[in-house]
């Protein structure tokens, strides 16, 4: 659990950086450094499924915005360098109200790794004499719950078609 | 490219191919699965295209064939869904025999579906970065 606070703390200063530094190439580098801390907070939870998928995806995204950054332009000409005083006052504020309520809050979960849903003990005692998969989260994604890993799929499909509208050439007007 | 990424490219694109292709026939026995494997087939295509460069009439080629997988792949997994529907009167009915378990050939129609997942994944997300990164085709006047 230190180990993954420390995580926390590294991708929340390297998010800060990817926002406020000018040159758009280290911003992008910055935002891979923060997707490869959530793959090794995924790594420290025993979720090594979504660790892999978090890898591959992050860094095809990473290459795709390098591509991009190559064809376009590296400064970042929408920062605004304006004082800050108030913004960061309110932010400070919710911050403090957030960190305190959060805290009361997280107390009053049940310990960490400590399951109690029925469902997923369920899922746990049944799935693999149920259907025979032995990674249990292939089992759930895809027999259990293979409806919405279709809305999923429907959610990827639509969002293809939505940047291929962006950026077609055929059938433009203007 | 320089010579030395394209040959590099060459050597290893086959087996980062190859991984993907492991990645999503073993998503029912070991982490991974077809979304995982599917990004990482669409990643070899993206080193190629990368590497080598495209002109226009590859742009187009390469979208049109990755257009066709990626319905081909969405038709697969709704197929495998409206068969389990029409054959025991379920959606998403896992009507294949199960296996032993630790078996590849297990568990039914979840290889099916991971193998229609990685299809659909791979090509939507190789014609995004089409679309988005190699722009001689689209966007250019």
């Amino acid at each position: 659990m230190f180990i993954l606070g420390i995580i926390a703390l590294f991708m929340i200063i390297t998010a800060i950086i990817a926002i406020e530094i000018k040159d758009l190439l280290a911003a992008i580098i910055s935002l891979g450094a923060v997707g490869m801390g959530v793959a090794i907070g995924f790594v420290l939870l025993m979720a090594p499924d979504l660790a892999i998928v978090q890898i591959v995806v992050e860094v095809l995204a990473l290459v795709f915005m390098v591509a991009v950054i190559l064809k376009t332009t590296h400064v970042d000409e929408t920062l605004d360098r304006t004082p800050l005083t108030l913004p960061v006052l309110a932010y400070a504020i919710f911050a403090i109200v957030f960190f305190i309520l959060g805290v009361r809050a997280l107390l009053l979960l049940p310990q960490f790794g400590v399951p109690i849903m029925k469902v997923a003990s369920e899922y746990i005692r049944m799935g693999i004499p149920g259907t025979g998969a032995a990674n249990l989260v292939a089992a759930v994604i895809l027999d259990y719950r293979a409806l919405d890993t279709l809305g999923e799929a429907t959610v990827l499909f639509t969002a293809v078609i939505g940047v291929l509208t962006v950026m077609r050439k055929l059938g433009r007007k203007w | 490219m320089s010579l030395i990424v394209r040959k590099i490219a060459s050597i290893i694109g086959g087996f980062i191919f190859l991984y993907g292709i492991y990645i999503v026939l073993h998503g029912h026995l070991t982490p991974g699965g077809g979304f995982a494997g599917g990004v990482i087939i669409a990643g070899s295509f993206v080193l190629f295209v990368l590497a080598y460069g495209t002109d226009e009439s590859g742009e187009k080629k390469r979208f049109f064939i990755a257009s066709i997988f990626e319905s081909i792949g969405a038709l697969f997994f709704i197929g495998i869904a409206f068969f389990g529907l029409f054959l025991g009167s379920l959606f998403f009915l896992n009507f294949l025999p199960q296996g032993l378990p630790l078996k590849l050939l297990s568990a039914g129609t979840i290889p099916l579906s991971n193998i229609a997942i990685s299809i659909k994944v791979g090509a939507g997300l190789f014609s995004i970065f089409l679309a988005l990164a190699a722009t001689k085709y689209f966007l250019e006047e």
